[in-house]
C-alpha cells in the first residue's frame, strides 16, 4: 500500500479527485436544484431566487399535488401495471432461458426457438402496426396494453441464459440421475442458484415498468388510465390546458406552475431514488455476469 | 427403413422427454408471435390507403404511391440526415466518456470514494426520460433557469437551448451522455478488474510510469471490449432517441431535432396518416435490420462475441 509518489502523480491524483467528485455533483445537482424548487414558495421560485436550498420553505406545492385526484389514479394505474408486468416479465423470463439454456444435443427444436426470439430485437413492426395490433387483440384502454406488448423481454432473457450457462453441469446431471425432471430441476436447482441474476432482472423489469410512458399515451383512450410517467408526460412536459378541471386552475394561480411540477417531478422520481441505493451492489454483479463472457 | 425397430421407440423418447421444455416456451412463444410477429405481418398498411374503420383487409390497395409520397416529401432528407447525425454524435461521444470515467476511477485507490462516486453516476440512467425532461426543461429555460442564471454572472446572454436550432443537437448529446455514461462505465470496469496484475509489475520492472502502464497495460488490455462496444453501437445508426427527442423537442428545433421516430408519430397517430407512417417505419427497420446484422457479424469476426 505504501507506493511511492513523485510529485506530478501527486498532483494528478489530486486533480483526479476533483474531477470525479464534480463529475458526481453534476449527476445530482439538477435533481437537488429541482427539489429546492418544489419545496420554496411561489414568488421565491418565479424571481429565480432559488438555488440549492429552498427559499421561504413551504409544502404547498405538495399538498396542491396530492388533492389532485388524477395525480392519485395515475399512480395506482402504475402499482397495478408493475404489479401484473413484473411477475409476467418474470415468469416468462425464466421459462424461455431454461430450455434456450440447454444444448442443441438435449433439446433439439433450441436454435429455431432462438432465432425466433432474437428476431424480435433485430426487426419490429414498427408504431402504426403495433398500435393496430393491440387494437385488433381488443386490449385497448386497459392495462393488458401496456403489460402484455412487452411480456416478454428478450434482453433479459438473453442474460438469464447467459448465467444459467454458467452454472456447473454437474449439478443438473446429478438432479437428473436422482430422478427430478426439467420442472423440478429449474425450480430446485436453478433458481436457488441464479437468485443474483433474477434479483437483477426484476429490478430492470420494475424500474422499466415504472418508467415507460409512451404505451401509456398512445394504447390509454381515456387519462383517467394513464400510468404515473404519461400522467407526468401531459402536465410536466406537454401541460395540456384539457387535462385540467376549473379547480385546478383556481389553484395553480396560488401554487404556481414551476414549484408544482418540480414537486410532481420529484415524486415521480422518489421511489426509484429510495430503492436504489440498496440494489446498487446487486446489479453491478448482475449486469457483469451477464454481458462480460469468457 | 427409416422408422424401424429401435429408432422410433428411440426417439419417441427423446422427444417425450423434451417436451416439458416445449411447454415452458409455448407462453412466451405465442406473445411473441402475437406482439412481435403479427405487427410485422401489418406491414401491408404500407402498401394500403388504410382506413381504420375498413380495416387491413377492406382498405384499397395503393400499390407504392405511399413510398412514394415519403420519397417526394420535402422532409424526407433532413429527417433522415438529423437521425444519422445525432445517433452518430451520441455514439461517439456516448462511447468516449464512460472509457475515460472507468480510467479515472481505477486511479482511484479510497475505496469507499470509488464506490460513492459509482452509486451516483449510475443514477440518471434510472430515471425516465419524462423526469429528466421536466428537469432540463426547468434548468435550461431561458427566463428562469439556473443554468442561464449562470451564465449570466459571466455575462453572457441567455440561450434558448431547448428552441435554437444551433444548440439543440448539442443539448440532445450531452444530456443523453449524462445520463448514461456512468452505467456504461461498469461494463469498462469490469474489463479493469480482470487484466492481469502480473503485467502490470512486469511494466513497472521495465521503468514503466502510470502513464505508460496506462497507455501499454490498461488500454490494449481493454482494446477488445472497447471493439466490441464500438462495434455494436453501429447497430444503433438510426436509432437517435425517441424518448429524449420526443420529451425535449418543440416545432421550433423540427429543423434540426426532428428524428424518424418522432416523425413516425406525428404522421401517424397525430394525423392519422396510416400507411404513409407505416411505409416510413418500414424503411426504418429494413435499414437498421442491416446495420445491426453487420454490426453483430463484425463483432463475432474480430471479437468472437456470439448474443448467446
Amino acid at each position: 500500500m505504501l507506493e511511492h509518489y513523485t510529485l506530478s502523480r501527486r498532483v494528478f491524483l489530486s486533480f483526479n479527485y476533483v474531477f470525479l467528485a464534480c463529475l458526481g455533483i453534476l449527476c445530482v445537482l439538477p435533481i437537488i436544484h429541482v427539489l429546492a424548487i418544489s419545496f420554496s414558495s411561489s414568488a421565491a421560485a418565479q424571481a429565480g431566487y432559488v438555488k440549492l436550498w429552498p427559499v421561504e420553505f413551504t409544502m404547498s406545492s405538495y399538498d396542491y399535488v396530492m388533492k389532485k385526484p388524477a395525480f392519485f389514479k395515475s399512480i395506482l394505474v402504475t402499482l397495478k401495471r408493475v404489479g401484473l408486468g413484473v411477475p409476467f416479465n418474470m415468469l416468462l423470463t425464466v421459462l424461455i432461458a431454461y430450455p434456450l439454456a440447454k444444448e442443441a444435443k438435449k433439446f433439439a427444436m433450441r436454435t429455431v426457438y432462438a432465432w425466433v426470439f432474437v428476431v424480435t430485437i433485430l426487426f419490429s413492426g414498427g408504431l402504426i402496426p403495433l398500435y393496430m395490433t393491440i387494437k385488433y387483440t381488443g386490449i385497448m384502454d386497459t392495462v393488458w396494453a401496456m403489460v402484455l406488448p412487452g411480456a416478454v423481454p428478450v434482453f433479459n432473457v438473453i442474460l438469464l441464459l447467459n448465467f444459467f450457462r454458467g452454472l456447473p453441469k454437474e449439478l443438473e446431471e446429478a438432479a437428473f440421475i436422482d430422478g427430478a425432471g426439467h420442472w423440478t430441476t429449474l425450480w430446485k436447482v436453478f433458481i436457488p442458484l441464479s437468485l443474483p441474476a433474477l434479483a437483477t432482472i426484476t429490478l430492470f423489469a420494475t424500474v422499466n415498468h415504472w418508467n415507460s410512458w409512451f404505451d401509456g399515451l398512445i394504447f390509454m383512450n381515456s387519462p383517467d388510465h394513464y400510468p404515473l410517467q404519461s400522467y407526468l408526460q401531459t402536465v410536466v412536459i406537454n401541460r395540456d390546458l384539457t387535462l385540467m378541471s376549473s379547480a385546478d386552475m383556481k389553484s395553480l394561480t396560488e401554487v404556481n406552475d414551476r414549484t408544482a411540477k418540480a414537486a410532481q417531478i420529484f415524486l415521480g422520481a422518489l421511489p426509484i431514488l429510495l430503492v436504489y441505493p440498496f440494489l446498487q451492489r446487486f446489479f453491478m454483479k448482475g449486469i457483469v455476469l451477464g454481458s462480460v463472457k469468457e | 427403413m427409416l422408422w424401424g425397430r429401435e429408432g422410433t421407440l428411440l426417439s419417441f423418447k427423446k422427444w417425450a422427454g423434451q417436451l416439458p421444455l416445449h411447454l415452458m416456451i409455448l407462453p412466451g412463444l405465442i406473445l411473441i408471435l402475437i406482439y412481435s410477429y403479427g405487427p410485422m405481418f401489418g406491414f401491408i398498411i404500407a402498401f394500403e390507403k388504410f382506413s381504420p374503420a375498413k380495416g387491413i383487409f377492406g382498405s384499397k390497395w395503393a400499390g407504392l404511391d405511399n413510398f412514394r409520397y415519403v420519397l417526394e416529401m420535402p422532409e424526407s432528407t433532413r429527417i433522415i440526415l438529423n437521425t444519422i447525425y445525432i445517433a452518430i454524435m451520441k455514439i461517439i461521444v456516448g462511447l468516449f466518456a464512460p472509457i475515460v470515467t472507468a480510467l479515472l476511477l481505477n486511479e482511484v485507490r479510497k475505496e469507499l470514494f470509488k464506490r460513492g462516486i459509482q452509486t451516483i453516476i449510475y443514477l440518471p440512467h434510472f430515471l425516465s426520460w419524462i423526469i429528466l425532461g421536466g428537469i432540463l426543461i426547468d434548468i435550461l429555460s431561458p427566463t428562469s433557469g439556473i443554468v442561464n442564471q449562470v451564465l449570466g454572472w459571466v455575462g453572457i446572454e441567455p440561450i434558448y437551448f431547448l428552441g435554437d436550432n444551433s444548440w439543440f443537437r448539442y443539448v440532445l448529446v450531452a444530456t443523453d451522455t449524462w445520463k448514461e455514461f456512468g452505467f456504461n462505465t461498469i461494463v469498462y470496469l469490469a474489463a479493469l478488474t480482470s487484466i492481469n496484475p502480473t503485467l502490470y509489475e512486469a511494466a513497472i520492472v521495465d521503468g514503466a510510469g502510470r502513464w505508460k502502464q496506462t497507455l501499454h497495460v490498461t488500454l490494449p488490455g481493454m482494446a477488445s471490449i472497447i471493439v466490441l462496444l464500438m462495434t455494436l453501437s453501429l447497430g444503433n445508426v438510426l436509432n437517435a432517441g425517441f424518448d429524449q427527442v420526443f420529451n425535449l423537442y418543440s416545432p421550433q428545433v423540427y429543423e434540426t431535432g426532428d428524428i424518424i421516430d418522432t416523425f413516425v408519430y406525428r404522421i401517424g397517430l397525430i394525423d392519422a396518416q396510416y400507411g404513409v407512417a407505416t411505409a416510413v417505419g418500414i424503411f426504418k427497420s429494413v435499414v437498421s435490420l442491416i446495420f445491426i446484422s453487420t454490426s453483430y457479424y463484425l463483432a463475432y469476426r474480430f471479437a468472437k462475441y456470439r448474443i448467446f
